[in-house]
């Protein structure tokens, strides 16, 4: 099971709509991928309507992170060898 | 004797997947436990998946387990389901904000089965256009704290599911 309370991470946006975050990350972010809905990263599956947009911005990967009470989150996580596999798995946008 | 869950056909029995959002909204807790007891009367086996108070919703209401049955983390059963190790023929997701569209719309991606989005409460129809060229069955229900549009549209989508192979 996927629990992102086990990454030290930043929130960047909180309680947005999914499209909100994707938003975000095409406005601020200097590379980021097109990613499947449930496509993992971390230990997280990553949940939303396509196209769902993963940024990295040096060695942060930002990504949304959807709660059903609660909305979705723009998590910025420092991103390790997850960075490679998301640029092997992702398909560029920018 | 057949019983409900050994259907009718003699074949594998068909599964379900109820997806429950946030509880907030109590025509959901009474809509999952109607949805439940018809399936069953179609023979087609179900699991529940939720938040924690989702799922507790369903078993205060529910207490000699006469229609919560199988019940499981919500996140577990993304997991589940987007690493091929469980899949479902018909997956049902109760919708009434944003985060409900969000999990429909990753069922219809990563489920062989019918995805069948139930979208009610204030802003259904709203909610509904967030759907649009994904590829599931969508009902727009009207209200949220009456239970018996619901429980109609339920009836009706139950029918149609015990009619498809």
């Amino acid at each position: 099971m996927g629990c992102v309370e086990k990454l030290n991470y930043e929130v960047l946006i909180r309680h947005c709509s999914f499209r909100e975050a994707a938003e975000y990350i095409r406005k601020n972010t200097p590379e980021y991928y097109e990613v499947p809905p449930g496509f993992r990263i971390f230990d997280v599956h990553i949940i939303g309507v396509p196209p769902i947009l993963v940024g990295v911005e040096g060695e942060h990967i930002i990504f949304p992170y959807t709660k059903p009470c609660h909305g979705t989150f723009l998590l910025r996580v420092v991103g390790g060898e997850e960075i490679e596999s998301l640029r092997k798995r992702g398909k560029r946008v920018r | 004797m057949i019983s409900a869950h050994e259907g009718g056909g003699g074949g594998t029995p068909r599964t379900a997947l109820v997806m429950l959002g946030c509880p907030q909204l109590c025509a959901q807790t009474s809509g999952a436990l109607f949805l439940l007891n018809e399936l069953a009367a179609c023979g087609i086996d179900a699991m529940v998946a939720g938040t924690p108070s989702a799922c507790a919703h369903l078993a205060v209401a529910d207490p000699a387990g006469h229609y919560l049955g199988a019940h499981m983390d919500i996140d577990e059963c993304i997991a589940e389901l987007a690493e091929g190790e469980q899949d479902y023929d018909f997956c049902f997701v109760f919708i009434h904000n944003d985060a409900g569209v969000a999990y429909a719309a990753t069922l219809a991606s990563i489920s062989g089965g019918a995805t069948i989005a139930l979208i009610f409460g204030e802003h259904a129809e709203e909610l509904a256009s967030g759907l649009e060229g994904i590829r599931c069955e969508k009902h727009i229900i009207r209200g949220g704290h009456n239970p018996l549009p619901m429980k109609r549209t339920l009836r009706e989508v139950v029918a149609w599911v015990a009619l498809k192979n």
